[in-house]
């Protein structure tokens, strides 16, 4: 098996600096130079035109495709209730369809049904019961349209799905953890924008003896701005 | 007719609805760009060359269009959300127009105008890339972001920091490496690679006894990187990593992992 991948890597590489030699190995080389001007100048240019080119700018246009902003909302984490989380996003909308999207937050474990029956030891410190995440996801709007309050208010809206991967902190461990949900945003103008967020985050656990895929459910809403 | 009408009240109301925050956004953001606006003005403003220009209520190929501007009539750009224009059309109308009839609008002085668009040959020679991607590193989950610089089209230097989770031990990895596309025109370009750095890794206490550890690593590896759209690509990655331990033995650990990547 290793040694296959040595071979391939050696074809790869002998390809690779095959066709290095018509671009120019490490981008040096390769270019060639400008041939110098031939014959006389033009005799019947007399007047050298000193016409002043209007140069062209780029507009300077306001771009906002980032928002940044914060929520908060109930978590619930799989036989450990539910509790407050709060946290931030930071997305970047790359078409008007596609966006990508970083999201970090934190809650709490509460007491499972276990504890708060028996009575004894608690399963966790109360360390081990604080809860991070941190998620990279992929969103697409997928219902943008507008939403009305009473007959002469419109504004901007969007129902749109993310999925995505990343870490979650809990019970002494990080989890890899897998999450997607959906989410509607009303914008009250171009810049600022309400989120309402529904999402799941699913990670393997054995911290009850046998493990399993624990499914934390999350519901949030959020405040951001476009920049 | 009827419903041309309700759009004109829609946007009329947009405009005069009382929103204290934008007009401080508005206030602040004038304070701060009055002297930049002036030179800048005179570029925002743009005549219609087509024979009219549509208005939408949002940036979005479904919103309606609710008015229409004509064909030598200017208009001012007020700001941009990915390929959307919204405009103020002389009667103080506002609404979103798609970069496709916007470049179909002339500068004051006659040229046609030109927006900033990323494309292929950015992402040839682009000096800047951040991305993101996940994958399976010897069998343990991993999460990577990096950071690149081109030096040339075809050689860059990233810097790595991974997270790795899996089922008997976690860690962190972070890495230094030099990449060499040999054909960085291509709109689906290869790329081979290769670097070194250190591996942090904690057994789970729960299953193993162990003691943290941090080694160095090696590797080399290949991948491809996609160009999709504007400023945007996807990667995908095989590397071939060498662990060496303080044990009579390396290791040695393959990793596959796919993602996405900005360039600018």
């Amino acid at each position: 098996m290793e040694s296959r991948f040595r071979i391939l890597f050696l074809v790869l590489a002998m390809l690779a600096l095959a066709g290095c030699g018509t671009n120019g190995f490490l981008g040096i080389g390769g270019k060639k130079s400008a041939p110098p001007p031939s014959g006389p100048p033009d005799p019947e240019q007399v007047i050298d035109p000193d016409v002043e080119r209007r140069e062209v700018k780029e507009p300077a246009i306001d771009a906002e495709d980032f928002e940044i902003g914060g929520f908060a909302g109930v978590m619930s984490i799989e036989d450990f209730g539910s509790d407050l989380v709060y946290g931030l996003r930071l997305a970047y909308h790359i078409t008007e369809g596609f966006f990508v999207e970083g999201t970090v937050g934190q809650t709490e474990a509460g007491l499972t049904s276990f504890e708060v029956l028996s009575g004894g030891a608690p399963l966790l410190s109360d360390d081990d019961r604080q809860y991070t995440y941190y998620n990279v996801n992929v969103g697409y709007n997928i219902l943008p349209g507008e939403g009305f309050i009473g007959e002469s208010r419109a504004y901007n809206t969007g129902l749109y799905l993310i999925a995505g991967l990343g870490s979650t902190r809990f019970a002494d461990d990080d989890r890899f953890t897998v999450n997607y949900g959906a989410g509607y945003r009303f914008l009250l103008n171009d810049t600022v924008a309400l989120h309402l967020d529904f999402r799941d985050h699913l990670f393997d656990i054995d911290l009850l003896g046998e493990e399993k895929t624990v499914h934390n459910l999350e519901a949030h809403l959020g405040v951001t701005v476009f920049f | 007719m009827s419903e041309h009408n309700t759009g004109i009240t829609l946007s009329r109301s947009r405009k005069t609805r009382p929103n204290w925050l934008a007009a401080l956004v508005l206030v602040t953001s004038q304070a701060f760009t009055t002297g930049l606006a002036e030179a800048a003005d005179e570029y925002r403003t743009v005549s219609v060359a087509d024979p009219y220009l549509e208005m939408r209520t949002g940036p979005g190929r479904g919103y309606p269009k609710f008015h229409v501007v004509d064909r030598g009539e200017t208009v001012d750009i007020l700001m941009r959300k990915t390929d959307w224009f919204k405009v103020r059309a002389p009667n103080g109308k506002e609404g979103w127009v798609d970069r496709s009839q916007m470049e179909l609008t002339l500068q004051p002085g006659g040229e046609y105008i030109e927006f900033a668009q990323a494309d292929l040959e950015d992402f040839t020679n682009a000096r800047w890339e951040v991305g993101g991607l996940a994958g399976d590193f010897g069998g343990a989950n991993i999460i990577s972001l990096y950071g690149g610089y081109s030096l040339n089209p075809n050689v860059s230097i990233e810097v790595w920091g991974s997270q790795i989770l899996g089922n008997f031990s976690n860690g962190w990895m972070g890495s230094v490496n030099l990449t060499h596309e040999t054909w960085p025109e291509w709109r689906i370009s290869p790329f081979f690679t290769m670097g070194t750095g250190v591996i942090h890794t904690s057994p789970k206490s729960t299953i193993i006894q162990g003691e943290d550890r941090t080694d160095q690593i090696a590797h080399v590896g290949a991948g491809i990187r996609f160009y999709v759209t504007r400023r945007f690509s996807l990667r995908a990655e095989y590397k071939s990593y060498v662990v060496f331990t303080s044990r009579d033995e390396n290791e040695e650990v393959e990793e596959w992992k796919a993602g996405f990547a900005f360039f600018f």
